[in-house]
């Protein structure tokens, strides 16, 4: 039996009529059509997939997206900043800190919800901040000093 | 999964649940284990996101009630739970990322009844009981009721999780919650103990009881048993002069006791071995952490990164 609601993306309404099962990022990425969220590992494990919840990190691949009805949802594509990127953003990309790219919008979307709660977090409470996501190009040096400007512009 | 409700009472819940529904608060165990392909989704699901008033910590005359779905990033800052149960902070802080613990809530912790949650052998020590609501009215079950083996409970069909309740932390005591873990998130505790030690309220610094929980050495959480009698009268804290006056043999027979205590599996994280003779190590040390706390020190939650356990950054 197909479930029917609606789930607010980045300010948008979008009426759904999906099986009740379905995870939040696969319908991000087919029916609302944003690909910005990266599937990784599907597992709950990489922090590719994360999304903003009321403005909380998520890992949309392990949520349902009907747990998601009457909450506002946030994707990489709703952190920028009119036409241009954030300071997390632009900061990431001239310290170095993207190179495949499959882990940044993840990166980005858990920096957002530390510097929402903390605007000035330590190095520590960056690691903290990060720790549900993996990269495997970086080695994480650039991101966090990336980060660490952003805190501390 | 055919159908998904959200409640929007306790209720209503109740009757969902009484009718066959299973109950789904954050999702971080039973969505990933669908996606882990471990157990498919349940056929009918009712969702407690809602429930507003499962979502809150009281505190009363009697100690603290913590709602089913507080979930770990509350549990790990709460004043009031960081001050009167503080293995719990612990624990909470621990578990997963900041995702995993802004989502996952205790009841959900409780309820997945794993060896090796971490909440567990917190709620063992501070002699925490699980509130359990059906149609037909409440029950309060001791976790030792409640696990009776991985993933089961003695939870009947209709029952399901409204709140922990945790009596007042006697005075002069202090908790605290280590674990084991190969990396510092999205781990799983290796091996993990929790322990609340009180001492004499005279300032002499002398235990008068204690209790030593452990996590992932058996099929559930188990306490340990003759931990009171081993550390009674021991001191366990260097005295004001900073001059070292801590007692080392309790603690090596506090350590000896839980290894001898535990059955722990080998899997790919451990031997059973290795789990044996760490889960003394942790037991020492959260025996140690907690009787710091007793006697006024602050501990930093979680108590593994505040000791630099764990791999140092
Ligand atoms: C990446 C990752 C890391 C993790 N790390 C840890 C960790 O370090 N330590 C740890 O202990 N756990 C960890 N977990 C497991 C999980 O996050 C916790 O057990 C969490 O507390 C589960 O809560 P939940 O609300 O998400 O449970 P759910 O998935 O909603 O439910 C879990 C089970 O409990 C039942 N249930 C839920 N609520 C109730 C209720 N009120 N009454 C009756 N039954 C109920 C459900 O039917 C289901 O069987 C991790 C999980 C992930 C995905
Ligand atoms: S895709 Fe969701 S955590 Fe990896
Ligand atoms: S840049 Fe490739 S995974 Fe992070």
């Amino acid at each position: 039996m197909n479930h029917q609601f609606n789930l607010e993306v980045n300010g948008i309404v979008y009426p759904l009529d999906i099986d009740p099962g379905r995870n939040l990022l696969s319908v991000l990425r087919g029916e609302v059509g944003l690909t910005g969220t990266k599937e990784g590992c599907d597992d709950c494990e990489c922090g590719a997939c994360m999304v903003l919840i009321d403005g909380q990190p998520v890992n949309s691949c392990s949520y349902l997206a009907a747990q998601a009805e009457g909450c506002s949802v946030t994707t990489i594509e709703g952190i920028v900043d009119g036409d241009r990127l954030s300071d997390i953003q632009s900061t990431l990309l001239d310290a170095g800190g993207v190179q495949c790219g499959f882990c940044t919008p993840g990166m980005i979307v858990s920096a957002k919800a530390l510097f929402s709660t903390n605007p000035d977090p330590t190095p520590d409470e960056i690691r903290i901040g990060l720790s549900g996501n993996l990269c495997r190009c970086t080695g994480y040096t650039r991101i966090l000093k990336a980060m660490e400007r952003t805190a501390r512009p | 999964m055919r159908e998904f409700r959200f409640a929007e009472t306790v209720d209503e819940a109740l009757a969902l649940v009484a009718d066959g529904f299973v109950p789904m608060a954050g999702g971080t165990d039973l969505v990933v284990a669908a996606r882990h392909g471990k157990a498919p989704l349940p056929d009918r699901v009712v969702s407690l996101q809602h429930l507003r008033e499962l979502a809150v910590i009281e505190s009363t005359d009697n100690g603290l009630l913590i709602g089913a779905i507080v979930t770990h990033a509350e549990l790990m800052g709460a004043p009031d739970v960081v001050g009167a149960a503080t293995a719990l902070s612990d624990a909470s802080a621990l578990v997963g990322s900041p995702s995993t613990r802004n989502v996952g809530t205790i009841g959900g912790n409780i309820m997945n009844a794993s060896p090796a949650m971490d909440t567990g052998a917190p709620l063992v020590v501070l002699d925490g009981q699980i509130v359990l609501g059906s149609t037909g009215g409440e029950r309060q079950v001791s976790p030792a009721e409640l696990w009776t083996g991985p993933g089961s409970t003695s939870a009947m069909p209709g029952e399901m999780c409204t709140a922990v309740s945790l009596p007042s932390p006697p005075p002069a005591s202090g908790s605290a919650y280590v674990r084991l873990e190969y990396r510092r998130a999205m781990e799983i505790a290796v091996v993990g103990a929790a322990a609340r030690v009180c001492l004499d309220p005279d300032g002499s610094g002398r235990v008068v009881s204690a209790s030593v929980a452990l996590t992932a050495v058996a099929p559930t959480i188990i306490e340990v048993t003759g931990a009171s009698e081993i550390l009674e009268g021991a001191r366990l804290m260097p005295d004001d002069s900073g001059a070292s006056a801590i007692d080392g043999g309790p603690l090596a027979a506090i350590a000896r006791a839980a290894s001898d205590q535990a059955t722990p599996i080998s899997d790919l994280r451990a031997s059973d071995g290795y789990r044996r003779h760490c889960v003394g190590v942790m037991a020492r040390r959260a025996v140690e952490a907690a009787a710091r706390r007793a006697g006024g020190a602050t501990l930093t939650v979680p108590v593994n990164r505040s000791t630099g356990m764990g791999v140092s950054l």
